[in-house]
């Protein structure tokens, strides 16, 4: 009996673990996204050393940054992405992207830097 | 005496139309042959994400609303580097690592074919027939206000936010988006307002941000770059 609980334990945390990351792995198009308009300024390695970012006022986000990350909440980093850092008390150098991508779009972004961040949604 | 004379005129007229002919026809010839294997000369019908991923070269589609005619002439000649990371500068970027910008991997950037100078005007007149109908800019777009230099390079410079994205000056670093010191050589400024205002319009899903301007700034942006002529690198 034992031995069926645990195997049905595991058998269990399996399943939920796979669904688990299943809903955290970032889809395809979603990247694909990040790669179009994000990389130019945040970088191959989503850490803020974009192509444009050398001769910028004020560096890009550095996107694997947990801490700062962890403290931006996801209604603030939706705002960034749709109008711009201005709206967010942020550099003007963060464009508004809310004229290029839906917000369905901005929503997956957001759940994306998530995933790069390893940080909670709040 | 009188048919002779005639014959004559007709015989004088049609070499004299022979040769224009001939030119007219191999300009859209030589886009057919050297050009249409990596730029769309007409509208696209697909209009997707990916399709900026898999396209080798810019649209020119409607390159009559877009380029002068005297600097692609030049350019088709001697052709000048306008977007260093190439026509989808994520495809060339790696990451330089130790904190440093990003880098482009050249391998990933072909330099573009030369044209003689004969083919490059042919090419260039038959450029300029293109999308010239297509409806995408309006004729007097640019209001010509002579352009407060030191105010609008400020704009463009800081605070619009356009130098993250294009260079205004040769000899620097490279940028993801087209070099703008030769702009004012370039480009029709027609073309340039309409181009900031909706970028979309132009290049489905391309990533230039469609910022909230004012029409006042859209004027200055572009009587700036109008003044920016600098020879590019080769």
């Amino acid at each position: 009996m034992n031995r069926l609980t645990g195997t049905l334990l595991v058998v269990v945390a399996g399943f939920v673990a796979g669904v688990c990351s299943a809903e955290d792995a970032p889809s395809p198009a979603t990247v694909k996204l990040y790669d179009t308009y994000c990389v130019q300024c945040h970088g191959v390695n989503r850490d803020g050393n974009g192509l444009n970012s050398g001769d910028m006022a004020v560096k890009p986000r550095d996107h694997t940054d947990s801490k700062a990350m962890g403290d931006t909440p996801d209604d603030q980093l939706f705002k960034a992405i749709k109008n711009g850092g201005l709206s967010v008390n942020k550099s003007v150098l963060m464009p508004t992207w809310g004229g290029v991508l839906t917000d369905e779009q901005i929503r997956d972004l957001v759940k994306y830097l998530r995933f790069v961040s390893k940080t909670k949604s709040s | 005496m009188k048919h002779l004379r005639a014959r004559i005129t007709l015989l004088l007229g049609t070499m004299l139309l022979l040769p224009a002919l001939a030119a007219a026809a191999s300009g859209e010839e030589i886009l057919q042959s050297q050009c249409a294997s990596c730029h769309a000369l007409a509208k696209p019908s697909d209009a997707s994400l990916d399709r900026l991923w898999t396209r080798k070269g810019p649209d020119l589609w409607y390159a009559g609303v877009k380029f002068n005619k005297d600097w692609l002439v030049q350019w088709l000649q001697a052709p000048t580097v306008i977007r260093p990371a190439g026509v989808m500068y994520r495809k060339a970027v790696k990451a330089a690592g130790g904190g440093a910008p990003d880098v482009i991997d050249a391998s990933q950037v072909p330099a573009h074919m030369k044209l003689g100078a004969a083919d490059a005007a042919a090419a260039a007149d038959a450029l300029l027939a293109l999308g010239t109908d297509a409806g995408l800019v309006q004729k007097g777009a640019f209001k010509q206000d002579p352009p407060n230099v030191a105010m609008a390079s400020l704009l463009f410079n800081k605070l619009r936010g356009c130098s993250s994205c294009h260079a205004a000056k040769a000899g620097g670093p490279p940028h993801s988006g087209p070099e703008l010191y030769s702009a004012g050589a370039r480009l029709q400024p027609d073309y340039v307002v309409e181009y900031i205002r909706d970028p979309q319009k132009f290049d489905p899903h391309i990533w230039m941000p469609k910022l909230e301007l004012t029409d006042a700034d859209i004027q200055k942006l572009t009587g700036f770059l109008m003044t920016l002529k600098q020879a590019g690198a080769q």
